[in-house]
């Protein structure tokens, strides 16, 4: 079992929290941060260092890095939360799937996870790209597929417990239709617990997306992304190493709090759960 | 990149990831059979799926796959487009093609790539070394880092188990493409050390081999000092420490061994980062290899490479998954005894 948690640790979790939020205002409303509009061109300006006047300088194009640092929050997010939400999504409804199709859905959807997991999750998101093409959206289901067999399974195991419980017992008896009792009872209580495994998966899933865009295959320029920023900055090296530091801390920073707020809300939810942990 | 929830470092980091279904109930040569069997069939239905997996997928691909195939500037010509329907036999039923190609992955043929201009076993089969040699050597520097890391934190005081926890957070939450950039912007373009792109030799798989291996120090690290802590604990340590034995020679002797078996439980997990991590550091550094043919490969929508490089990989990875499960049973053998 874990201990409970120190100062320093909720210290930690709080200032965690203090950057998503910072993070968040970026991505809903970057004006608010930004000092520049992402794609202000002004080659006059062109692969400056940082400074007074660009933060954390300019780009061959003499865009402001520190803007498209800030505006690259949201399409990096979107690409993160997006996934996460397909996944859970397809998991739920392959569980589902399982859980109401009696014995032989079950077999099959259980063994398809089985095959799926058994093959390496990020391979499977590049087969995605590579079918359906590169871009934004096609990435985020690409990423979402790949961590997909991991939420249904969960799902699965959450709704057979509460499907012997005793109020789903109760709207058996009184009658329900059998997709009622499942739509309005099962799911709805078999998904509270995967949020928190939700929520470690945003992190992995932002870097996943990045990790794509990195390659070309999500977000296309002149997109701020994260990923496809530093692809950009590797190019540059040899003249600038801020485009190659900066979209990456930013990244870096972020993924780091989603998991701290992540393992902490772990830890408060699996104190809170008898025998689990 | 790291991937599915299951495997997530956090998961849960004494569990057996890798360990599949079909665990021997009782002991013996019988029941080992028994899982091999099991374990083996799962590999051929893996390695099956991914294949009908690639065929579907080009089947499912929007708009003309024979014209995705022959690329943007000869699909301007029908001759060729016709040729290459024939060619690749998209002109017959669905059955037949499936059979057809199930006959050609049997003899290895795996097709032939237009954006290359070659066969695809000899496009795997040029860019096969690369990646081989980078992936050992990242495996063996993350060896190298976490064994000494685990064997000096584990059961020691809270502030370095605390900072130890803090470079595992870093290590799974910094992309690998972004620790390869920043290696090369310090080392090859500040101080001029190692070659920036496309080094071959030992000098150019230094730095790749760090950044793939900082991916899995950090779980490494805490799967190594989650064992160690466990083995520390067990009878045969205490009885060591009272015959005399130093603390060093317990955890080396003793505990390391067992921490070490710990490791075969995440083997899926290794071989999948190592694969992946393989595809973004081959990129970052311009290191010919599979994994930038693939990612390159992805980008043309060359589709006969990314099936081959797809169907290989796939079952190199049963294969190497199934091996180091099957080799730690006959090493450990309270590994064949308890349901995995």
């Amino acid at each position: 079992m874990r201990r409970a948690p120190s100062v320093l640790s909720a210290l930690g979790t709080a200032l965690a929290a203090a950057v998503l939020l910072l993070v968040a205002i970026a991505a809903l409303w970057p004006g608010l941060l930004a000092t520049d509009p992402p794609n202000a061109v002004d080659p006059a300006q062109a692969l400056l260092g940082p400074g007074p006047g660009h933060w954390f300088g300019t780009d061959q194009l003499g865009r402001d890095i520190y803007s498209r640092v800030v505006h690259g929050a949201r399409p990096s997010l979107l690409l993160g939360l997006g996934a996460t939400l397909v996944a859970v999504g397809a998991g739920a409804v392959l569980a589902m799937i399982a859980v109401v199709g009696g014995r032989v859905a079950d077999e099959i959807v259980m063994r398809l996870t089985d095959v799926l997991l058994a093959f390496p999750g990020a391979l499977l998101a590049l087969l995605v790209v590579a079918v359906l093409g590169p871009g934004t959206g096609n990435a985020t289901l690409a990423i979402g597929a790949a961590f997909a067999p991991g939420f249904a399974r969960l799902v699965r195991g959450e709704a057979l417990v509460v499907r012997e419980s005793d109020y789903v017992r109760a709207a058996t008896v009184l009658g329900y239709r059998r997709a009622e009792v499942y739509l309005r009872h099962v799911l709805p209580n078999a998904l509270p617990p995967l949020l928190v495994l939700a929520t470690l998966s945003v992190g992995t899933a932002v870097l996943a997306g990045s990790a794509l865009s990195f390659l070309g295959l999500g977000p296309q320029p002149p997109s701020p992304e994260w990923g496809a920023m530093l692809s950009a900055g590797r190019d540059l090296l040899g003249s600038t190493w801020a485009i190659a530091v900066f979209p990456g801390a930013a990244l870096t920073a972020t993924v780091v709090c989603v998991n701290v707020v992540g393992r902490d809300l772990r830890n408060r939810f699996e104190g809170r759960r008898p025998g689990a942990g | 990149m790291k991937h599915d929830p299951d495997s997530e470092p956090d998961a849960e980091p004494g569990a057996p990831s890798a360990g599949g279904p079909g665990a021997p109930r009782g002991g013996g040569r019988a029941a080992l059979a028994r899982w091999v069997a099991r374990r083996l069939l799962l590999a051929v239905v893996v390695v099956l799926g991914a294949a009908t997996v690639t065929f579907g997928a080009l089947r499912l691909t929007p708009g003309d796959p024979v014209k995705v195939m022959v690329g943007i500037s000869a699909a301007q010509n029908p001759e060729i487009v016709e040729q290459a329907r024939h060619e690749t036999g998209f002109d017959r039923p669905l059955a037949v093609q499936y059979a057809d190609f199930l006959g050609d992955l049997a003899r290895g043929d795996l097709g032939w790539s237009y954006q290359l201009q070659e066969s695809v076993p000899t496009v795997i089969g040029d860019n096969l070394w690369p990646t081989v040699s980078l992936t050992l050597a990242g495996f063996a520097l993350a060896f190298l880092i976490a064994v000494p890391l685990a064997v000096a934190t584990a059961g020691r005081r809270p502030a370095w188990r605390a900072l130890s926890s803090l470079l595992e957070l870093v290590t799974v939450s910094i992309p690998g493409f972004w620790v390869g950039l920043l290696l090369l912007t310090f080392f090859s373009f500040r101080l001029h050390l190692f070659p920036a792109t496309g080094g071959t030799g030992l000098s150019g798989l230094v730095l790749p081999a760090v950044t793939l291996a900082l991916g899995l120090v950090g779980l490494f690290t805490q799967i190594l000092r989650d064992g160690m802590a466990r083995a520390l604990d067990e009878p045969f340590a205490l009885s060591a420490r009272a015959r005399g034995t130093g603390e060093t020679a317990v955890r080396l002797r003793h505990a390391l061994r067992h921490a070490l078996i710990a490791i075969s439980t995440i083997s899926g997990w290794t071989v999948g980062a190592l694969l992946t991590g393989a595809v973004v550091v081959e990129t970052v550094f311009g290191r010919p290899g599979l994994g930038r043919v693939l990612a390159t490969a992805i980008q043309n929508r060359d589709f006969p490479v990314v099936t081959g490089i797809t169907i290989v990989s796939g079952a190199l990875f049963t294969l190497i998954t199934l091996g180091v499960d099957l080799l730690y049973r006959v090493v450990d053998p309270r590994l064949r005894e308890a349901p995995a």
